[in-house]
């Protein structure tokens, strides 16, 4: 892997963010709005409630560490699709650049626009809301690095679905964290969903997360059997997008799809 | 004294009948060692034969001009060469190193430019070239950069975005991208086709003392013939995806008996066994 190569992918991701407002703004504008009103619904709860539960930690810190996942995840299609709009794929992959190098650019990319999200975030939610950090303990890194892996592992496999199906099937990409989140245990503890439903959410990392952010707030042990479950799962789905975009791409030189993507009309 | 190339047999599709490839002796590159050699380059979409198992080399410093009709299997060969699509069958070697095994490598000394592929419009000239310069990993890129930009007159464009530029100087801001890297193999896909004579005559002159002093073999594809005759080493004729003539632009014609390389391209896209039958 030449570096200078992956370097190329993030460098023009610089370069268009830097020129471009529209590109800039929703790095941040989301989640921030999304900070605000779960910030103002957990203090709706807290005070409905009238329990010791903290809401604040245990359910705002939830939304955060979505939206996290969520940016990361929107940073790797993000990146591929200025390859998509801008018709780049026949000078990109004509260069000396290799899939696994192209993946790596796409993921630094990835890295610093949701740590941008990250950060905005972090600052509305402690600042506005009181959102303390030192709650989560030891388990923050584990959680957040989780969460990391499963978004990368999405964004890799959702842009392979794009580079199969061609520039149109981007609309397939942007509802898939809303049609996760169910199943993921954000907002609910897992007890709350049907039995077969639970079975969906187990192979889902965030799932597991999202329980044991709940049991740590609440004072419980969190197990470390179920962080290394989730820890397992994120690698394996990242194994399995890997595959998969590497299906599509040798799919896609073999039949000239690289060549004439946005013709959409080699199946 | 045209010869028949001795590997190429060829079925007229709607006749069945057969004929060959011949191969008119050139005075130049009698041998050398190629920068690029195609064998036996086969593409099959199912039933249909894009290209069909064809041979070819170019040479240091040769222009090489790929012609044929729309739909021949030009740009089909081009993106084979370009790694961007598997051959069925055969294979490339670029300087020697096999595309197919070692692809990252052979494509660090070709590059390309097309019509049909301009550089994103949302980058300025210099950031398309900074990044394609790390994709192709050119070395002291400000000194490279500077070169490119004089040689193909983009000074004054260096911080323009390339959307708002013409065709033309998108064209040669392309040609710019293509020279970035020095490669050995040198693939353009009628890279004048949408600039204006004075312009292209100057492309033609950068592009032609480009190859004399940088030991590049280019494969020039293009529909006007007075540029091909021009610019060219050697012309090689594609149809349905076949070689079947192959020469030195300037003495083809007369040799087959018409005016002007136009005229020969015009009776081989239309008569390929009438003209072949009158030089046997």
């Amino acid at each position: 892997m030449k570096l200078s190569r992956v370097i190329a992918i993030p460098l023009r991701q610089f370069y268009l963010y830097r020129g471009s407002a529209a590109r800039v703004v929703p790095l941040f504008a989301w989640v921030t709005v999304d900070m605000i009103l779960w910030g103002f619904m957990t203090k709706f709860l807290g005070g409905l409630a009238r329990t010791s539960y903290r809401f604040v930690p245990a359910l705002l810190g939830a939304v955060l560490f979505w939206d996290f996942m969520t940016r990361v995840m929107q940073g790797v299609t993000t990146a591929f699709f200025e390859d998509v709009w801008s018709r780049n794929f026949l000078n990109v992959f004509a260069s000396p650049i290799t899939m696994p190098e192209y993946i790596a650019g796409l993921l630094a990319s990835s890295i610093v626009t949701s740590s941008i999200g990250l950060v905005v975030m972090i600052a509305v939610a402690t600042m506005a809301f009181g959102l303390s950090f030192g709650v989560y303990g030891a388990m923050l890194f584990p959680f957040v690095m989780v969460l990391f892996l499963f978004g990368m592992a999405l964004g890799v496999g959702t842009t392979a679905i794009v580079l199969r199906l061609g520039p149109a099937a981007e609309w397939f990409v942007w509802p898939i964290p809303a049609i996760l989140s169910p199943f993921a245990a954000v907002y609910y503890p897992l007890s709350t969903l049907p039995a077969p439903l639970q079975w969906i959410s187990r192979l889902l990392p965030p799932s597991y997360i999202f329980e044991g952010m709940r049991a740590v707030v609440a004072g419980h042990h969190f197990p470390l059997a179920m962080l290394a479950a989730a820890f397992a799962l994120a690698f394996a789905y990242i194994l399995l997008a890997y595959w998969f975009f590497a299906r599509v791409f040798r799919h896609a030189v073999r039949t000239g799809l690289i060549a004439r993507y946005s013709a959409e009309t080699i199946s | 004294m045209p010869e028949r190339c001795p590997v190429h047999l060829v079925f007229m599709p709607a006749t069945r009948a057969p004929y060959h490839c011949i191969r008119v002796p050139t005075a130049t590159k009698a041998a050398c060692e190629p920068v690029l050699r195609v064998e036996n380059l086969r593409k099959h979409y199912g039933a249909l034969q894009a290209v069909k198992g064809i041979h070819f080399q170019v040479c240091p410093n040769e222009i090489v001009g790929l012609l044929g009709v729309n739909g021949a299997g030009k740009t089909t060969t081009i993106s084979m060469i370009l790694g961007v699509l598997e051959p069925t069958a055969g294979s490339i070697h670029i300087s020697g190193i096999d595309l197919a095994r070692h692809r990252a490598r052979a494509l660090a000394s070709t590059n390309f430019a097309a019509v049909y592929a301009p550089l994103p419009g949302n980058l300025t000239v210099y950031q398309n070239l900074r990044v394609f310069a790390l994709l192709y990993g050119v070395p002291d890129f400000r000194t490279r950069c500077q070169a490119v930009l004089k040689a193909f007159d983009l000074q004054k464009f260096r911080n323009v975005k390339c959307g708002v530029l013409s065709s033309g100087e998108q064209t040669r801001v392309g040609l710019a991208k293509a020279m970035l890297n020095r490669p050995r193999v040198l693939l353009l896909d009628e890279p004048t086709a949408s600039i204006d004579p004075a312009s292209a005559r100057d492309i033609r002159h950068t592009i032609r003392s480009f190859a004399r002093r940088s030991e590049v073999g280019i494969l020039w594809t293009s529909h006007n013939m007075y540029e091909v005759e021009e610019i060219c080493d050697r012309v090689l004729f594609l149809s349905h995806g076949d070689i079947i003539l192959e020469g030195d632009p300037k003495s083809l014609p007369s040799q087959f008996g018409k005016p002007t390389l136009e005229e020969l391209f015009i009776s081989v896209a239309r008569e390929p066994l009438d003209w072949e039958g009158r030089n046997q």
